[in-house]
């Protein structure tokens, strides 16, 4: 029975990872949130990973696994506070973990690290570059988090470091592709119909518990059940899309930004346009990760569990 | 080398006469279903449940481009293949001459192996980097299994016994202007690395005709520096007749597959070493054009 850390507990993931742990192991969260419908077990600290206090945390008993999912993905967030947070953030953490022996870190970074570019190969493998921030400096921070534990997994070979690196998560999670896939129309770009590719959270879960309780090591790419063009996608789901000119798109999306009706920048079109697609085999054959969601059950899935829809169910549940 | 070459004849001079012997193929296939089906069905390996492949390939897409592709192999382009029974199965590249300022070349080779290797096979091109980011261009080309021409990507078509089609002239090759036709460019080596770690036989492929199609007689560097494009020909027709002046010509096409060949050694071999083994590659595929070209007749071989 391992000492667990997860940070980012009360987010989607977090919650899902907690309750696929808690019974066989001691978990214990770190979230600056507080986490609704708690299983009794779990004891949660509620900080800001940022603080010192968190210290206490891997001061309190000997922490086996440190699995770091607290990343901030809002974009509509200032700069200088996704900065802070994702890089001085995970500094923290590693510092903790290297100071307590924490025998492993769990890292959950993403695909888009990679970048949506024109030459990339169809399935970029882990030792791919990080182009992510080449024209999205909105992404620069979570490419920074993603290198410093690149950093962290050379500088201590005692700590089993583990990043994992997962292509767009879909389900329940309120995440851009989640919100993108169920609008009543989806906008598309016009001439351009990427290959695109999805994980549903049950895997990605899976995968995380794999990484924290199997002895593996390294950076993994972590994908779903299958690729499919953009546009199949939209029909497969029963909505329409609405190709637009590129020019036309990004005038519209900057607007919408700057209103704040969208939290897509403008530069995440080229995910539009371009394909980020992750070969993850080395995933299936250390991690002994295999998809459980085929690509037909996680569009299922998708159609099933418009975040929207539950939303505004639990607004309604809670009144 | 094998010759299945028997149209020409000291008896026929009648362009007409010869014109509607050869495109009558199309009309002895056209509606030949059959066919149609094995194409799609050789296409149809590793699919996803959704009927597309991991590259963004759909057999049902390719489907409906047999007809057209029918018209220009056997109508517009009167395609004469040779060697076709030289194609192995399994994993292949094919490495060709690059010209004609589009890549139609590519096209009717891969027709060729579609509509006249048997069994069919889907001839996977690696396309040039420039073209991805081109619209309806980019998602055209996926949807008929064309792929971005990077090693990883012909390594993972490989791996899957894919038939691979690639012009190591790249770029030098197609945008030559007309006073250069027929003579390969610098060859890059990647391909050989790539098949020399694979273990992929390289059929060695020779197009006579495309460089007809469209003759650049000038090659306008700035021009293309300023439109973002690898090259830009100046032909009799283009730019002056705006698009429509880069249709290609219809002058008949010769397309000959040569004896398969296996190379052996390390792909991580000095570049000498490499290029030792490119150069055979060359040379086959010069070999062939010349043998043609010395046989083809005056005026363009016939129209």
């Amino acid at each position: 029975m391992a000492r667990i850390v997860v940070t980012g507990i009360s987010g989607r993931l977090g919650r899902l990872l907690a309750q696929r742990l808690h019974l066989d192991h001691d978990v214990l969260g770190l979230d600056r949130r507080p986490m609704v419908r708690k299983p009794k077990d779990i004891e949660v600290f509620q900080a800001d990973i940022r603080r010192k206090k968190c210290e206490r945390v891997f001061r309190g008993g000997k922490v086996d696994v440190l699995v770091h999912l607290n990343i901030m993905h809002d974009f509509r967030r200032p700069q200088h506070e996704l900065h802070s947070w994702n890089v001085i953030g995970t500094q923290r953490l590693l510092e903790y973990a290297a100071r307590y022996n924490v025998g492993k870190v769990v890292f959950l970074s993403t695909a888009n690290v990679y970048g949506a570019r024109p030459d990339n190969p169809q399935f970029l493998t882990e030792d791919s570059p990080l182009m992510g921030g080449e024209r999205f400096s909105e992404m620069a921070s979570l490419v920074a988090a993603d290198m410093l534990l690149a950093t962290f997994f050379w500088k201590r070979p005692d700590i089993e470091t583990v990043v994992l690196r997962p292509a767009h998560i879909v389900g329940s999670v309120r995440n851009g592709p989640s919100l993108y896939l169920s609008m009543p129309v989806i906008p598309t770009i016009m001439g351009f119909d990427p290959v695109m590719q999805m994980v549903h959270e049950d895997d990605v879960v899976e995968a995380l518990a794999l990484a924290a309780t199997e002895p593996v090591r390294g950076v993994f790419n972590v994908a779903g059940g299958g690729t499919l063009p953009l546009s199949v996608l939209c029909r497969e789901l029963g909505r329409r899309h609405l190709p637009l000119p590129y020019p036309l798109m990004k005038i519209l999306m900057k607007r919408a930004w700057d209103v704040g009706v969208t939290d897509m920048p403008a530069p995440e079109l080229d995910f539009l346009r371009y394909p980020c697609l992750v070969d993850d085999r080395r995933a299936r054959k250390e991690l002994g990760y295999h998809p459980k969601r085929s690509l037909s059950e996680t569009l299922e899935l998708v159609r099933a569990g418009d975040p929207y829809a539950e939303r505004l169910a639990r607004y309604l549940e809670r009144r | 080398m094998t010759d299945t070459d028997t149209t020409a004849g000291p008896g026929r001079s009648k362009d007409l006469d010869l014109w509607l012997d050869e495109a009558g193929g199309w009309f002895r296939d056209w509606g030949d279903t059959e066919w149609e089906e094995r194409i799609v069905r050789a296409a149809a390996h590793n699919l996803n449940e959704f009927g597309y492949d991991s590259f963004g390939m759909s057999p049902t897409f390719i489907r409906k481009l047999i007809p057209l592709m029918r018209f220009l192999y056997r109508v517009y382009f009167r395609v004469q293949a040779h060697g076709m029974h030289l194609i192995p199965q399994g994993r292949v590249m094919f490495v060709g001459n690059h010209g004609g300022q589009l890549p139609i070349d590519g096209m009717m080779v891969a027709a060729a192996v579609a509509l006249e290797a048997d069994p069919p096979r889907i001839l996977r091109s690696m396309v040039e980097r420039w073209v991805p980011t081109l619209p309806f261009v980019s998602s055209f080309m996926a949807r008929c299994g064309q792929v971005l021409g990077d090693p990883a990507n012909s390594r993972h078509l490989l791996e899957q016994e894919e038939a691979i089609l690639v012009f190591p002239e790249g770029v030098r090759g197609i945008s030559k202007t007309w006073q250069h036709r027929y003579r390969l460019q610098e060859f890059s080596s990647g391909f050989m690395r790539l098949a020399l770690e694979m273990k992929t036989p390289i059929v060695p492929v020779a197009v006579l005709g495309m460089e007809d199609a469209i003759p650049a007689l000038h090659n306008s560097k700035a021009l293309a520096r300023l439109l973002g494009m690898p090259s830009f020909p100046i032909t009799p027709t283009f730019p002056w007749l705006l698009p429509l002046g880069l249709l290609p010509y219809p002058v008949k096409v010769q397309i000959a597959f040569g004896e398969p060949m296996r190379f052996r050694g390390d792909p991580n071999e000095e570049d000498d070493v490499i290029d030792r083994k490119v150069d055979k590659v060359k040379v086959a595929i010069q070999g062939m054009l010349d043998d043609r070209l010395a046989r083809r007749g005056k005026l363009l071989g016939r129209w």
